[in-house]
């Protein structure tokens, strides 16, 4: 599988590879780690003319920390993400979904800002980025803007990144006190892609009720959403209670635009949001407390 | 022959060819360099079916870079890949009811494209990017045609050939059905009908298909490397029938092959295309297929749907057999195609079971997709499929345990034959034997205690059991050649032995994956008694080899091996001559001891091997009128196949809620007859487990039947099995030698793939017997098709 040719270029500053974006425009395409973009044009689905590699632009990797807030570099690896001592005691569902991303290869190469950018719905980032509620950090010609996730994700593939931005940084709340946090997936047997993929973020009153419930569905749409009906039936819930959670995760479902495929028919991969939400739910209840 | 302790055969020897293969110095088709390289691009029909109103190739012809581009009709005199097995009642071939309807299949279409990857032109150039670029250049007027997909839906769809039988290929019949009608109406039978379908499956090579082709001009000769698994036949197939071009000046090499599991046997269009074009520009052109065209066109498997009813008695004997299959063959008919679903699976449905009477009917069909031929096993797991899971089905509709049951039919243990009713005669069986060491090792009356406590639980344990035959060591010639084969099936072995002692074998048994440059090593050091290090083994290349029918149905070293064994006899037989010449003894008096020629009982009167392989060479002191050297070839053709056998256990667990199925525990006893390298054979078996249950539970090619696109066409769509999706087997066996051949073994080429199928479907169907279930018609059993399977049980449908 040969791509169509391609001129490679190599910017070592933000400034100089949004210049390139903006003289060379449709033409180009930002490269991260390579492993959604380069696969699309080995089998000529893209065919972009310029390629801007963002690998040696400087300070776009890696994580830190700002007050309660994770700051992650979009050029950060998944494999980054799994091992990375801030993530893992601050936020440990961001490394435990990266750490399942596809296989080893595509962790050691693939990046969160790819990822988030380019939105696949069967990713699995996106569910645990709105169940975190992350924020996007766009820089573009007129400077820098920052995006919340309910706004990001706005269809097939489609985010609220500029055509004429890149995405920097993903900044991440670190999990306050008495909150669990778990994303648990149903793998496709041949990609390992979610086929159905819920991120749980529950926090807990210490007794076992429920003050807050932030749940990201991904895979069985067109694009991760917000499980709000899940939401709304955990939160005030007493979740020790039999069958709370399975009743909230009855509407696991509500909101996604479910897309039939060889993997699954509507019906099924609804029943498996609907599984995985409970699934989810009852593994960050746990780790709540 | 019995297998001792001190002897090289049977002896878990780590292979010699896997340094150089896990350290990258493996050579494989893609590695070649050679000056002047040209490389193709195939431009493929993106329709499954579609007229071909024009091709304009001039864009194409001006791109930089490109050599030359052909389509079809600039191939004048190059004629049809050949179709290798006839069915046609005028030659006598049993069992034809139609007669096979020879279609044309020519390495480029020109009239009609007939599956999606259908080669319409080829662009050749300077570098590999400029022929792909070229490519997309070609501009094809298509009329796009209705096609059809579907194995059940062929018969009526849109017609994909023109000839008069539409898309009905072939009709064939085995078995007597007569007596079949009558044993369903015995008194007190209970009968059980299911359909059942065998997915199509994709081989999924490692290494995808890869040709070179070099035409020199100075002297005529083509040279074709090219990932074969018999290069012999290739050339044959090419020079006789489809390029008339002589045999003696072609020479075909098959260097590293990284795996074929039947799909690397049949001569292709790519292969045709570059030879015949390096012969029109004169330079050399290499072509490999990338992941996508391997799944768009490399033979596919299996793709049979297949009503079959079992009769049997209140006290479980199996009394009659009923199998009415459509085979879908695809868009053309592949190499060996119309065997594979009539002479390799009619026979093969007698199993391991005395059975009153058995007949099978079988419709192979044309439809708008690649062409399906062997597949790891051919025919022999499909067969095994149905005959299990229809004795699965019978025990549940008689209630009755399913191990027993086969317990009850098995054919009792015998050696030398038993003629089974679908026209073929087992060499030797203990197919009790297999199953009480099955039990043996897998605590069955445990596992059921298990699985009663986990059901209490709400969890669904299950266990299914596959008691096995299959036919290998393919095959005498005269038998096939009686049922249609256009070859015969005999192998050559040559063994030389240099002035120094060491020994060089040429076989026709091309290796690509199975490991025979240590096998036959060993056979060769453990027959001369000389250490394995003075063995070398040559495979794969028609310039030094004499002849070879190649590698698949597990024939290598059952059919393979005896060549070469037969060979190891005359050198030895002429070594007495050369020893007792020495000796000043008499050749009746000498025989041949761990390396040496001695005189009998008498091991200090002794010449070594090393000694007489310098005197027939330099052959100063040497018998009158003995003919100097030491080099033999035998060409062997076996007397019969040889059936292996054994009995698989498979533990599922499946998830309620997602229907998931986990594969718990795989206990598999297999009997293939002499071992001469365990470690090998259960590698061989390992992988074909892995196939097996791949099959069972994630693969499956599929179409779309309106647009006939092909919706599993990467490894992100298509779920090959991996190995963290399957549990560590126990493996064991018994030996049950074959007379067939000297050396006694069987074959385990296949033996893991034909029967790990229905042991996990029994497996699972049995998980979900406690709600009901009694069958899942069609494979795999994906999540949802299990989970849909639960619900429907649930709503008591
Ligand atoms: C075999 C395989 C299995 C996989 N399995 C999974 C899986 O199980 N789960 C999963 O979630 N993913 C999976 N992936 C996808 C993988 O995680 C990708 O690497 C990831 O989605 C994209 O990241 P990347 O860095 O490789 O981006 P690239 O492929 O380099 O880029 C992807 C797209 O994003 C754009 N882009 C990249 N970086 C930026 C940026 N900073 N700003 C703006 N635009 C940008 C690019 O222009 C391109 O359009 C798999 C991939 C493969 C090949």
């Amino acid at each position: 599988m040969y791509p169509a040719s391609f001129e490679y270029h190599s910017p070592t500053t933000v400034k100089d590879a949004l210049g390139l974006m903006g003289k060379l425009g449709d033409d180009a395409k930002l490269l991260a780690g390579g492993h959604s973009l380069i696969p699309m044009m080995k089998l000529r689905l893209a065919q972009p003319k310029h390629l801007i590699d963002l690998r040696n632009v400087p300070g776009l990797k890696g994580v830190k920390e700002d007050g309660g807030t994770i700051v992650i570099g979009a050029m950060t690896t998944w494999y980054e993400l799994e091992t990375n001592a801030i993530v893992k005691a601050k936020c440990p569902i961001v490394s435990e979904t990266a750490s399942i991303v596809g296989d080893p290869a595509v962790r050691n190469l693939g990046t969160i800002g790819g990822g988030l950018a380019h939105a696949d719905p069967a990713a699995d980032m996106p569910a645990t980025a709105i169940a975190c509620n992350f924020e996007m950090v766009c820089e573009g010609p007129k400077g820098r803007r920052t995006v919340k996730v309910d706004e990001w994700f706005q269809g097939l593939m489609s985010t609220a990144l500029k055509e004429d931005e890149i995405l920097v940084e993903v900044r991440v709340p670190a999990l306050a006190k008495g909150t669990g946090a778990a994303y648990l997936k149903f793998p496709h047997p041949a990609s390992r892609f979610a086929i159905v993929g819920v991120a749980a973020v529950i926090s807990t009153d210490g007794k076992g009720t429920c003050s807050k419930a932030s749940i990201g569905v991904t895979g069985a749409g067109t694009k991760a959403v917000r499980a709000k009906g899940v939401e709304a039936g955990l939160s005030g819930k007493n979740l020790a209670g039999a069958g709370a959670i399975e009743a909230a995760a009855q509407k696991g479902a509500e909101g996604v635009d479910v897309q039939a495929d060889l993997q699954g028919s509507v019906e099924y991969k609804a029943h498996l949001c609907r599984v995985f939400a409970k699934r989810a739910v009852e593994a960050a209840a746990k780790r709540a407390g | 022959m019995a297998v001792t302790e001190d002897r090289l055969f049977g002896k878990s020897i780590k292979r010699r060819e896997d340094p150089r293969f896990i350290t990258g110095q493996g050579r494989y088709v893609d590695d070649l360099k050679l000056p002047g390289m040209t490389y193709a691009a195939f431009v493929r029909s993106p329709h499954a079916h579609a007229r071909i109103k024009g091709i304009d190739t001039t864009a194409a012809k001006a791109h930089p870079g490109v050599v030359a581009v052909f389509t079809g009709k600039d191939m004048t005199g190059v004629n049809s890949l050949p179709c290798g097995w006839d069915l046609r009642k005028e030659k006598g071939i049993p069992g034809v009811v139609q007669d096979l309807a020879m279609v044309p299949h020519m390495p480029l279409t020109s009239d009609v494209a007939r599956h999606v990857g259908d080669p319409v032109a080829v662009v050749i150039a300077d570098s590999q990017s400029a022929a792909t670029d070229a490519a997309e250049k070609v501009n094809v007027t298509w009329e796009p045609l209705p096609a059809v997909t579907a194995t059940d839906k062929a018969e009526k769809g849109p017609k994909i050939h023109d000839v008069p039988t539409g898309n009905v290929a072939f009709k064939w019949a085995l078995g007597d059905a007569a007596a079949t009608d009558a044993a369903f109406k015995t008194g007190g039978a209970v009968t059980v009908k299911k359909r059942i379908v065998n997915q199509r499956l994709v081989a999924n090579a490692m290494e995808p298909r890869a040709c070179v082709a070099r035409y020199e001009d100075a002297t005529g000769e083509l040279t074709l490397w090219v990932t074969s698994q018999n290069p012999h036949v290739h050339r044959l197939l090419m020079c006789a029938f489809v390029l008339g071009i002589p045999e003696h000046k072609v020479r075909v090499i098959a260097p590293d092959v990284g795996g074929g599991f039947g799909s690397k046997i049949f001569l292709y269009n790519e292969e045709v295309v570059c030879s015949w074009a390096s012969r029109k520009i004169k330079r050399p052109i290499r072509w490999t297929a990338s992941r996508r065209e391997a799944y768009m066109t490399d033979a596919h498997g299996r793709d049979h749907v297949t009503d079959a009813e079992i009769a049997l008695s209140k006290e479980g004997k199996i009394l009659g057999l009923r199998v009415k299959t459509t085979a879908n063959l695809g868009a053309y008919l592949s190499t060996f195609a119309p065997a594979v679903p009539t002479f390799l699976y009619g026979t093969l449905l007698n199993g391991v079971y005395a059975i009153g009477a058995i007949h099978v009917d079988v419709t192979g069909v044309f439809t708008n997709t690649t062409a399906v031929d062997a597949y790891r096993g051919a025919g022999r797991p499909e067969a095994c499929y149905v005959l299990e899971r229809m004795v699965d089905a019978g025990a549940a509709a008689l209630k009755m345990d399913p191990a027993e049951l086969r317990r009850k039919n098995f054919i009792p243990k015998f050696s030398g034959a038993f003629n089974t009713l679908v026209a073929v005669t087992y060499d030797s069986g203990d197919y009790a034997g297999a199953l009480d060491k099955l039990m043996q090792v897998f605590d069955y009356k445990k596992f059921r205690a298990e699985q009663a406590e986990a059901r209490t639980q709400g969890r669904l344990l299950g266990v299914g059991f596959s008691t096995y035959i299959e036919a290998c060591s393919i095959a005498p010639s005269k038998v096939v050649g009686a049922l249609g084969a256009g070859a015969g099936l005999y192998e050559s072995g040559t063994v030389r032995v240099h002035p120094t002692g060491m020994v060089t074998v040429y076989t026709g048994s091309h290796s690509h994956g199975q490991g025979h440059e240590t096998t036959f090593a060993q056979l060769v050091a453990d027959d001369l008694g000389i250490p394995m290090e003075q063995v070398e083994v040559i495979h794969g290349d028609t310039g030094q080899i004499a002849f070879g029918m190649g590698t698949y149905g597990s024939r290598s070293a059952s059919v393979g091996g005896t060549a070469i064994k037969m060979s190891l006899n005359k050198i030895k037989e002429k070594g007495k001559l050369i020893a007792a010449h020495l000796l000043e003894a008499s050749p009746k008096d000498i025989e041949y001891v761990k390396g040496q020629f001695q005189v009998k009982g008498v091991p200090a009167k002794a010449v070594p091997f090393g000694a007489v392989s310098l005197t027939a060479y330099v052959p100063h002191n040497y018998p009158e009128g003995l003919e100097p050297g030491l080099d033999e070839t035998s060409f062997y053709d076996p007397s019969n196949f040889c059936f292996p056998f054994g009995a698989h256990a498979c533990v599922v667990e499946v998830e309620p809620e997602t229907g998931k199925v986990n594969v718990v525990k795989y206990v598999a006893v297999d009997d293939v007859g002499n071992v001469i390298n365990p470690m090998i054979v259960d590698g061989m078996v390992h992988g074909g487990i892995a196939q097996g249950v791949g099959q069972a539970l994630w693969e499956g090619a599929v179409y779309d039947n309106d647009s006939g696109q092909l919706m599993t066409g990467s490894m992100m769509d298509y779920a090959m099995p991996k190995a963290d999706m399957l549990p560590a087997y126990v493996t064991d066996r018994t030996v049950t030698p074959t007379p067939v051949n000297p050396l006694g073994v069987k074959g385990a080429g296949e033996t893991g793939t034909i029967a790990s199928t229905p042991a996990v479907v029994n497996a699972v169907v049995d998980a979900l017997a406690g709600l009901g279930v009694d069958h899942i018609d069609a494979m795999p059993l994906t999540a949802e098709r299990v989970w849909k399977t639960i619900q429907a049980a649930k709503a008591g449908k």
